[in-house]
This record gives structure tokens, sequence and C-alpha cells, in this order.
């Protein structure tokens, strides 16, 4: 059963490194050892192996499932987030656009009866792209940290959020049972919108390895002087990463009204930190210019399951939130050996050349 | 854009300098927007004919835009018109612990004449409370109890105990009176979650009837619904062998419902609890829930506005023995501890839930 379980987790985390430098064939396998993703995927193989040692009922196929779902909507956002941070920005505004999207989809459903589910995909995925063209605007003609920028949407969307709904929430009774059906229908034990999910990290993370679009992003998040000297269209690609995390935070919202009975003026609210958080223990350099989706998406699933890991292991629940802190520590810390380890490499082999 | 930023340090300097002083102006205008706003009431009300006798209740519950709350709301709004005084509403939108002590403030320097709340802690906002008290103000609690230096009267939905032992009832009937159990409740220091808890526990203990039942954790999902669902999901995964869950609060068993429809669990693992008909209708339906329990919330701030002005006119001070009129729910007693309690909880089932609609 572990067995079973551990070949394909960590195949999975392999390819993104090798096919992304997939030329060189002579530093592939040190490139795979020393990349970000493999000490996130180790740690969350040998959390579930742990875990269901312990807890069998952990990987029964609800538990799997249960699982998977919880992870979905933090893996959408994890990817959007990454995009961002890759840029040497932040987007806090996450948790506050998934609440209005996801009250958008309640209201939308619960007012035009009969409306096609993706017409309201297609309108959760736009609201959620204008909020984040919005967040882009601001920082890139504002030139203000967007840590600051998206700190002040956090709270105007969230305002707008109550606003606009008030006391309301709709349910998922309101909500036509196709819809509900999305986050519990599965195909070969996964739930059909964390197949979803799995197609955009792969679309994202093909983009962002491949397209000159992508390696853009890197060279900004890495050095925007030298990219904007270069020729790289600097503002142009911030704001599309901006828009790029609002339209799949829309896509959550839509997927948390799927998931969740309840949506209302709160959902969503404190999100933001888990997503950076899985970001950044999924190996994106919170000062931009390195790591990929995959490594934030598994983020997000390590982060996410250890929450339920520790509660099927009958953790008390301050220490769970401790944990998640130490790990956010240790990526960093492991960020920051590997970086001090490669400037002194270029160093001896640039003194060597001399 | 060259000529706005003419060398790169000077112009970002600039341009941040600009951005400080226009986020200043438009905060300003925000402040004094909404200044104007929150007196435009008072105002005129100065300016009606009754403004000396109109008696000022302001309502602060646990947290605005919270559903149970806006029905509570709905009956204290109905019984203030009743009265003829000034219904107002404040409130933090988060429901934590200190968020209450700055609306409590803010009221007692408008000179409210009643302060009725719904404290997310007892003890946090005592202080407050207390120099509102020496303002002249009348402080109810009602929903979720104070600490009983610091207030007049609680106005309590039900006797405490009655809706303890109605969900002990309830999921002891659905379980077949043994096996084990759970309770998932709101926050951890939630004044009337803990003291329904405790009396969960003590009539589990008590009673030989419900010997055989195990109640195996308390779990808090801090009335959130993503939170509570994972809350619920993990006492699941943790006890193989549970059950049943108890949820006294009502984003809790609708979350707890809404995980246990959409897994197999449905049917297998029983589900009780204080629920709004309106969430807990669909899954009712569904099978997922046979039975939950609560009462009419909007009575609870009706009273509540009766109570305040039989305490602001002098018809009570909160003593053990005194007695008002609240409107159509006729004469209220003022029990031990300053406690008024409304009536008796109602249990919803698939025969009756069509009929409320709240």
């Amino acid at each position: 059963m572990t067995n079973v379980k551990t070949s394909p987790s960590s195949s999975s985390s392999t390819p993104p490194p090798t096919a992304a430098q997939a030329s060189i064939g002579r530093s592939a396998l040190s490139k795979v050892m020393r990349s970000r993703e493999v000490p996130v995927a180790s740690a969350l193989i040998v959390l579930v192996v742990v875990t269901t040692a312990v807890n069998p009922l952990f990987l029964t196929p609800q538990g799997v499932k249960d699982l998977l779902l919880n992870a979905t909507i933090v893996i959408i956002l994890a990817v959007g987030q990454a995009l961002v941070i890759i840029t040497r920005n932040v987007d806090l505004s996450v948790g506050s656009m998934l609440g209005l999207t996801a009250y958008l989809t309640g209201t939308l459903f619960a007012d035009i009866p009969g409306i096609p589910i993706a017409v309201v995909f297609l309108a959760g995925m736009l609201l959620g792209g204008a909020l984040g063209a919005l967040n882009g605007l601001l920082v890139t003609i504002a030139k203000v940290p967007a840590l600051v920028i998206t700190l002040g949407t956090l709270y105007i969307y969230r305002g707008v959020n109550n606003a606009w709904a008030g006391g309301t929430q709709y349910f998922a009774g309101d909500r036509p049972r196709g819809f509900s059906n999305l986050s519990t229908q599965t195909v070969v034990g996964f739930p059909l919108i964390t197949l979803l999910a799995v197609v955009v990290v792969i679309g994202v993370a093909i983009v962002l390895a491949y397209t000159r679009t992508g390696r853009d992003l890197y060279a900004i998040g890495s050095d925007p002087e030298a990219a904007r000297l270069f020729g790289i269209p600097v503002t142009r690609r911030v704001l599309g990463a901006f828009i790029a995390s609002g339209i799949l935070a829309g896509l959550a919202g839509v997927l948390y009204a799927s998931r969740y009975n309840a949506v209302g003026a709160t959902t969503g609210t404190g999100l933001e930190l888990d997503v950076v958080a899985a970001a950044v223990v999924g190996g994106v350099a919170i000062f931009g210019g390195s790591g990929t989706v995959v490594g934030a998406a598994i983020g997000a699933l390590l982060l996410t399951t250890i929450t339920s890991a520790l509660t099927a292991l009958r953790v008390d629940k301050f220490w769970q939130q401790a944990i998640v802190g130490v790990l956010i520590l240790s990526a960093i810390t492991i960020d920051r050996i590997v970086s001090l380890y490669r400037a002194r490499q270029l160093r001896m082999s640039e003194a060597r050349d001399v | 854009m060259k000529f706005l930023r003419p060398t790169e340090a000077r112009g970002s300097a600039h341009s941040v300098r600009r951005l400080v002083s226009f986020a200043a102006i438009a905060a300003t205008f925000a402040l004094v927007a909404t200044g104007c706003a929150a007196e435009t009431p008072g105002d005129s009300g100065g300016g009606g004919d009754a403004a000396d006798d109109s008696l000022s209740i302001a309502f602060l519950p646990k947290q605005l835009n919270n559903p149970y709350t806006d029905v509570v709301l709905s009956g204290g709004e109905m019984g203030t018109e009743e009265i003829g005084g000034t219904y107002e509403v404040v409130g933090p939108l988060e429901a934590s612990a200190s968020s209450q002590v700055s609306f409590i403030n803010t009221l007692t320097q408008q000179g409210a004449d009643v302060i009725v709340i719904a404290a997310n802690d007892p003890d946090a906002v005592g202080p407050a409370l207390q120099e509102a008290r020496d303002g002249g103000a009348k402080i109810v609690a009602f929903d979720s109890d104070t600490n009983p230096d610091y207030r007049d009267v609680f106005i309590s939905q039900v006797v405490s105990k009655d809706v303890a032992l109605i969900q002990v009832e309830q999921i002891a009937e659905q379980i077949g009176g043994s096996g084990e159990i759970a309770i998932l409740s709101a926050t951890a220091n939630a004044t009337n979650q803990n003291e329904w808890i405790s009396f969960i526990e003590e009539e589990l203990a008590s009673n030989p009837e419900y010997a055989d039942i195990d109640l195996v954790a308390k779990v808090y999902g801090d009335d959130d619904d993503a939170k509570s669902f994972q809350e619920a999901q993990g006492l699941v995964s943790a006890y193989p062998n549970l059950k049943g869950i108890i949820s006294p609060t009502t984003v809790g068993i609708a979350a707890t419902a809404r995980y246990l429809s959409t897994s197999e669990y449905k049917g297998q693992i029983a589900l009780v609890g204080l629920g709004l008909p309106n969430e807990m209708r669909e899954f009712v339906k569904d099978g997922t829930v046979q039975e939950f329990a609560l009462w009419d919330p909007a009575q609870l701030g009706y009273v509540a506005a009766y109570a305040g002005q039989a305490l602001a006119d002098g018809t009570i001070t909160g003593a053990v023995g005194d007695t008002f009129e609240a409107g159509d729910l006729g004469e209220k007693e003022v029990g031990e501890g300053g406690i008024v309690i409304v009536g008796p909880p109602t249990e919803f089932n698939a025969d009756n839930i069509d009929d409320y609609d709240f």
C-alpha cells in the first residue's frame, strides 16, 4: 500500500526540473537532487506514510478524496501566487478575491435559475481577472510595493464583499446538483475539481518553463532593473502575473462554492496567508526569481495534508499551527543556505577561470 | 511617463510622497464621510420632536453579517420600534475577543441609553461596559453572557441546561443509546457554547441511561464554514468508531452536514445540534440529519429590547423576581443570576421544517 503510494508521488515531482533543462543531460541528476521540489515532496511522502501506519483510515478512498479536495482550492491559489512572487511581488488580496467570486457564484445561481455552469465559471474568472488587473495596475503605475497595495485591496475587496452580501448567505441547496457534484464525483479516485487543478498546474508550469513570457517573469524577479534594460516589458509582464493570479482566484472562488455549503461576506477570510505559506514552503523564493508552480502546488498539498494528518493522529490544534510555522522557517532556511552555497560556488569557479 | 519621472530615484520618491499624501487626503475624506453618515441618524433624532424621550437602544452582536445574528437583530428592531425607541446596530465583522471594546467606547461617547451585547469574551468587554454604566447606560446581555458583574440582565434563549439535554436526548436516540460521539463547537472561549458543553458532559456522566455513550473529542471550528468543515472531516478520520456528532452552533452543524452529505458517511454518522432551518433544510430532506434543535432567535432580540426599556425607565433593576412586559410575548421574570429566559427550544425534523423560515 505504502510503496504503491510513494512511487507516483516521487516520480511526479521529478519531471519539471528535468523537463525544464532537458538538454543538459550531464547535470540532470544533480539538478533533480538540488531542485526545490524534492525536499517538499519527500516531506509529503514521509508524512503520508507515517500517518497511514498509525491510522490506516487516512488512506481509505474517502480519506484520499478528502485530502485532495482540501488541497484543490489552495493549489489553484498557490499557482497564481507563485506567478506573482516569482516577479518579486506578492498578492495578499487572494482571499478577498476568492470571497467576492464565491459570493458572485452563489448570487448567479440563486438569481438566474438555469444559468449554465460554464457561464458561472466564466463570470467568476472574469471578475477575478478584473480584480487582479486592478491590483496589477496599482502596483505597476503607483510603483508602491505590492505588499502595501494588495494589503489595501485585501481590505477594499473584503469591504465590498461585506457591503454587497450583508448578512445574506447562499447555501449548497441553492445551487444546482450538477455544480455540487463537481466536487464529489471522482474519476479513478480523483475528484473532478482536483483534476481541473492539475490541468491548471501543468498548463502554467509549461508556460513558465518554455515560453518567452514565462522566462521573462524569472528575469524580472531576479533583477527588475536589469530586466528593464534588457528590454523586457516589465510593466506588462507584472500586470499579466497579477491578472493571472486574479483569474485563478476567481476560478478558486467558483470551486469554493461548489465544495462548501455557505458563501457570504466572510468567505475566504485569512486564506492569503495559507497561500503565501504554501508557495514559500514549495520552494518559491519570497524575493522572486526562482521556484516553480509545481513546487507551490506540492507545498499546498503538504500544508493541507499536515492539518488533516495531525488531526487524524489526534495532535492538539495548537501544535498544528506551530508545525506549519516550523515548516515555513525551514523552507526559508533551506532556500537561504542553497543560495549562499551557489554564490560561493560561482565565486570559486570564477576565481578558477582567472 | 518621462516627464513625470525625470530621474528614477527622485521620480519614485516623488510618486511615493504624492501617493502618501493622496492616501492621507482620501483617508480624511473617508473619515469625514463616515463621521457624517454615523451622525445623521442622531441628528435627525435631535431635530425630531420626541428627541429627548426617544430611548436609544444599541445592539452589539458578536459579529455582523452573520445569518443567525440577523434573525436575532430583526427581533430587536421590531421590539425597539414597538417601544418607540431608536434602533442602532454596531459591531465587528469578525467574532474575536477584543473587537467589541472600541464599539462599546463609541456607544458610551454617543450616550446610548441601552447597550444590548452578545459577548465574544465574557471578561474582555468588562472594563468598557463598566465605563458605559458609569456614564448612565443600561447593559443587557443577550445570546452570549458577559461576566455578570458588568451587565444588568442576561436574556437567555432557553434554560441552558434544556438546550444541552435536548441535544443529548436527540443524539442518544439516533445512535441507539451507545457508542462514541464528539462535539464540534464554535470558538474555544465562547461562553454559551462552553456552558452547553459542560451540561452535556455532566448529563452524559451522571445519567445511567447514557452510560454507554462515550464523548471522545471536542473540536472547534471557530464559526468558520471551511474550518468547521475540515474539523468535521478530521473527527471522522481520527475516530473510526464515531457514531454521532453534536454541534451546538449553527455554522458548525451546517458545515458538518455538508461534509457528511458529500461523503460516504451520510446516514452512517448521526448529527444533531443547533441549526437554522433555512440552512439545514436540504440536509434534513436528503437524510443526512434526522432532527436538530433551536429556539426562535428573533424572540431573543425582541425580549432584549423590552428588557432594555424596563431597565431604563426603572421598572426593573435586574434583581431576582423583577417582572416586565415583553410585548406580544407577555410577562417575563428576572431569575437567578439576573437571567431572563425567553422560551423552550424547538425541535426540527422532516415533518415540520417547512413551517419555519429563518
